[in-house]
């Protein structure tokens, strides 16, 4: 069997083809680079992407910090980790890189801050 | 040198023209802080290509602010150019330091984009609350921590439409659809994928939004699909409940002062027409980033931008002043526009034109022609609006041309 | 807040302020009640913004008179409120012999009417004087007294200068239900009862409703509603004057004219209504703008607009102004009915409602403290360098620039909030200010007018409105 999809690993977004049985890919074509196979293999098994979004802060600049997840995390736990992420409140100031969440949802990714947060 | 702007453009322009060896320059913002839309941008996939690595809006920004501060760079926020005279005098205010002049030797424009409105649209209804650009959106979520709206629809494919499709559904909203006038998208694929497939948010081509209802607050809108020539396709018309529409219907090059100036824009891009040092028409003026073309991707952004820095720098400290002459590259079948819109071929280096195509092609060929022979003839799987293109025009090929080579880029089915 | 006066106005649209200020001028206690949070709420915020001759109403009536009258009043008023009043002349264009038979009949009015500096003139004169005119054109009705001017600006200045001398501005103050006992109102409004001597009707397109309270069923009232686009400034200016086609039944057609900013106004349609509230635009009537407008200038095109809005008039069943004391009380006075030449008439309307209430309230005594000038509002963008400079010295809000497209700083939006009866929500801010009004349409500065209202009346971002009621822009905090 074969499946068509877009690599979303840069923004080039190759389309790739891959062939699999019982959902394993078997070989993929149309990467650009050897980051569009790995795509292809996780997707077939466990698709997993950034989470991107905001954590509250107490006596910061602004009322919200960037955050990221630092792997891709599995798309079947984006819901999840948003629920753990929304119940953190951090204190300014904070620092771009900072580990906000070690080990969300025992995954072995941590959220990291994204950018810089001063104090008022 | 003078730098307006302080985003991805102006701080890759301002740090460059200092490694040229340009010692006085300011980079006025008019943001408290430097990074311009990046600051909002919190989703990644930048950088890439420039640091092989990817990085969200602010991370991105922050290796420049990083580096920038290190010099002695002189940066001022919470400041707005107002004004550009003939002899390159750039009127400035700020709170802090009331209203400056500052003699420019060279200016570097790099005041980025805008939004198109709603009233650019002429959508039939009521005005009420609820209908904002995406980009608006995206500032109040991401950096005012509130939510404008619970059921969304959004008009317009373009990539900051499919991004806050995604941000707001886990935020917790409701994204009913992206209707998109075009038959295309005219947002990265990706963002079609990681934005919409994801949650299952469907993506209406060659349909809008034709009415808004709701007296204070928005509470539908009828969408219905068009035809070739845009017109409305009588019966596809269907009532959406919703109480917010976000607009990503195109971004304009922010030219205000580049026209105070009278300098030339290019009618497609709505960006000065530059050379390839990003110079614009009228001299020791330069122009990159967004304010020049929309970019599809901020890395090419500071790479146009460290072209318009080591430009300005050359004009500052009198380098390769010489001899100028002008070829201007053709837009052949397929292709909208290319920057720069002319090369200097007594300058001996390579010249990267950048270029949009006018529908999606697939597998089809981007052809480089000087004076009718293919100097370059590339396959490509897949041409699309949304994302810009490329093609190298190599320093000995440019040494070879005469004042009246004709340069042609064009797409081969 | 003390709840009894005088005489309350209900409705603060240009002709509830100007007669507002007017009555302000009196030794009396004046109430201004608006049941929106802002004033120039409803026909004022949408209309063609014009000033006309007065050789178009019919000899005779109500508004002939007060079109003449209020017309000459005008640049006064508008001189002592410090508001731009325009005197560039209108033309009625006549494109064959039928319509320049039309025209002569108007010129008959216009005498009989006592209208000044009215008089045909050729295709030659004119296309001298209008080059962008249609080439079709044979002749027109040139009007030299005919102005342009911003109603709600002359509203806002107006109910500024009146609460300056004294007048209470009561927003969101809905009148539900009118008493009368012991030769005193009582008004239940939403904000509780208020009691008054008189009450002045100029609720607009609700004036019938209003009247009703009282068991007065002699206001008429058919809401038209009429569509307009707003060009780029960009665009500049195609025609000086305001050019308008032969007037048909439903009103003086499309016009094409210039605004006091620089903008040029397309429309209106006329489309009878069933709803007083609904000013939505609709894709006919907008494309009947687009076009129509090209048959006076055919350079004019709706790709240039940066807005289109649609505004109802109150049009009167009887086709005159209803301004008179209720047939069932005459402690009641009627300003009802007002359609063009409203705007117009507005400085004599005030005079005559006044007159009225002098003619049933008996002598009245004029205050000698009266202020008529209201203080010309920072406006940024009109100054020099040197004046810019000195203004940043004395205050550093008027350093920060919110709305680059229009060049409006901080300072001026904080003034506008706590500006006598001041703005309170972000259209508010753009009609006082212009912030957002721009080709961007609020894109860059919204957000931050927002933040700056609620900075400076102090509540949470969310509770900031785009114009009153219901039209919250942001819902709760994201966490």
């Amino acid at each position: 069997m074969a499946k068509e999809m877009t690599c979303v690993s840069c923004p080039l977004g190759c389309l790739l083809t891959v062939v699999f049985e019982d959902g394993k890919a078997l070989s993929v074509t149309g990467n650009s680079c050897k980051r569009g196979i790995a795509y292809a293999e996780t997707e077939m098994t466990n698709p997993t992407r950034m989470l991107t979004t905001t954590v509250k802060v107490r006596g910061g600049v602004l009322p919200v910090l960037p955050v990221k997840s630092d792997k891709p995390v599995p798309k079947s736990r984006m819901f999840e980790c948003m629920r753990v992420i929304n119940a953190v409140v951090l204190d300014a100031p904070v620092h771009i890189g900072d580990v906000v969440i070690k080990d969300i949802l025992g995954t072995g990714i941590d959220v990291i801050a994204t950018n810089d947060m001063t104090s008022v | 040198m003078v730098v307006i702007g302080g985003g991805p453009a102006g701080l890759a322009a301002a740090l460059r023209a200092r490694d040229c060896g340009v010692k006085r320059i300011v980079v006025l913002e008019r943001a408290d802080t430097l990074g311009g839309i990046l600051e909002q941008c919190i989703h990644t996939g930048f950088g890439l290509h420039y640091f092989g690595e990817e990085l969200s809006g602010p991370e991105y920004a922050h290796r420049f602010i990083e580096l920038l501060q290190k010099t002695d760079i002189t940066v001022m926020t919470d400041t707005m150019v107002i004004g550009i005279d003939k002899n390159r005098v750039v009127t400035a205010v700020s709170p802090e330091h009331g209203l400056m002049k500052i003699e420019a030797k060279a200016v570097v424009l790099a005041m980025g984009c805008r939004e198109r409105p709603r009233g650019a649209l002429a959508i039939a209804g009521s005005r009420p609350a609820g209908i904002m650009t995406a980009g608006t959106a995206q500032k109040y979520v991401n950096l005012d921590g509130y939510m404008p709206g619970k059921k969304v629809v959004i008009l317009g494919s373009g990539d900051i439409g499919l991004i806050m499709a995604r941000r707001m559904t886990l935020e917790g909203a409701e994204v009913k659809m992206v209707c998109e006038l075009m038959p295309f998208s005219g947002g990265l694929t990706r963002n079609i994928v990681q934005c919409l497939d994801d949650f299952n948010i469907p993506l209406r081509l060659s349909c809008t939004v034709i009415k808004t209802h709701g007296r204070e607050r928005l509470e539908g809108v009828t969408v219905a699909n068009v035809n070739e020539r845009f017109e409305v396709v009588p019966g596809t018309e269907e009532f959406v409940e919703c109480d917010t529409l976000l607009l990503s219907v195109g971004l304009i090059p922010e030219n205000e002062l580049t026209k105070e100036l009278g300098i030339a824009l290019d009618s497609v891009t709505g960006g000065p027409i530059v050379d390839e040092m990003r110079q614009t028409e009228f001299e020791g003026v330069f122009a990159c980033g967004n304010v020049l073309q929309v970019h599809d991707l901020v890395d090419y952004v500071t790479l146009e931008a460290q072209l318009a820095g080591e430009g300005a720098a050359n004009y500052i400290l009198g380098n390769n002043q010489a001899e100028k002459v002008y070829v201007r590259p053709e837009c052949g079948l397929g292709v909208r526009y290319l920057v720069p819109q002319k090369i200097n071929i007594k300058n001996h280096r390579d010249v990267k034109l950048y270029f949009r195509v006018n529908a999606i092609y697939k597998n089809a060929r981007v052809v480089l022609e000087v004076d009718g022979t293919v100097i370059s003839n590339k396959r490509k799987v897949k041409l699309a609006p949304g994302e810009m293109e490329d093609v190298l025009l190599k320093a000995e090929v440019l040494a070879a041309m005469r004042e009246d080579s004709r340069v042609l880029v064009r797409v081969d089915v | 807040m003390d709840m009894s006066y005088d005489v309350a106005v209900i409705g603060a649209g240009v002709v509830g302020a100007l007669v507002a200020r007017e009555l302000t001028k009196l030794n009396i206690r004046v109430a201004l009640l608006e049941k929106r949070n802002d004033v120039a709420m409803g026909a004022t915020k949408a209309n063609s913004a014009i000033v006309h001759g007065g050789f178009d109403a019919k000899p005779g009536t109500l508004k002939a008179k007060l079109n003449v009258e209020g017309t000459a009043l005008m640049p006064l008023v508008c001189n002592e409120l410090n508001v731009p009043f325009g005197n560039n002349g209108s033309l009625v264009l006549g494109f064959d012999e039928e319509d320049m038979e039309t025209l002569r009949s108007l010129l008959a009015r216009a005498a009989e009417n006592n209208v000044p500096g009215v008089r045909i003139i050729d295709r030659e004169e004119l296309l001298e004087m209008e080059p962008n005119i249609a080439k079709e054109a044979v002749g027109a009705l040139v009007s030299a007294t005919a102005g342009i001017v911003c109603p709600y600006e002359l509203t806002i200045a107006a109910v500024e200068n009146a609460v300056e001398n004294g007048l209470s501005f009561i927003r969101n103050c809905e009148v539900q239900g009118i008493d009368f006992a012991d030769s005193e109102f009582v008004l239940h409004t939403t904000l509780g009862d208020i009691r008054s001597q008189f009450v002045v009707n100029a609720a607009g397109a609700y004036a019938g409703d209003i009247a009703r309270m009282i068991g007065d069923e002699s206001v008429r009232i058919q809401p038209r509603l009429g569509e307009y686009y707003l060009l780029d400034r960009a665009v500049g200016l195609t025609v000086t004057h305001t050019v308008f086609q032969c007037p048909g039944k439903m009103g003086k057609g499309i016009l094409v004219s210039p605004t006091v900013d620089g903008n040029l106004l397309i429309g209106p349609t006329a489309l009878d209504m069933e709803e007083f509230d609904n000013v939505a635009t609709t894709a006919e009537g907008l494309e009947k703008v687009k076009i129509l407008a090209t048959k006076s200038v055919p350079s004019v095109s709706a790709k240039n607009a940066i807005t289109s809005f649609a505004g109802l008039r109150a049009h009167p069943l009887n086709d005159d102004f209803i301004i008179d004391y209720s047939p069932v009380n005459r402690r009641f006075i009627h300003a009802a009915g007002i359609e063009s030449p409203g705007l117009s008439a507005s400085p004599a309307i005030a005079k005559y409602v006044r007159s009225l209430l002098l003619g049933i309230a008996g002598d009245l005594q004029s205050r000698n403290d009266f202020d008529p000038v209201r203080r010309k509002p920072v406006r940024f963008r009109a100054l020099n360098d040197k004046q810019r400079e000195e203004l940043i010295a004395q205050n550093r809000a008027y350093g920060r620039i919110v709305c680059r497209c229009e060049m409006i700083t901080e300072g001026e939006i904080v003034d506008a909030i706590h500006a006598p009866a001041g703005a309170r929500d972000v259209d508010g801010v753009k009609r006082r200010t212009r912030a957002g009004m721009g080709r961007c349409q609020g894109g860059f500065c919204g957000s931050k007018v927002v933040e700056i209202l609620a900075r400076e009346l102090n509540v949470p971002l969310n509770e900031i409105t785009k114009f009153g009621g219901g039209s919250d822009i942001l819902y709760d905090k994201t966490k």
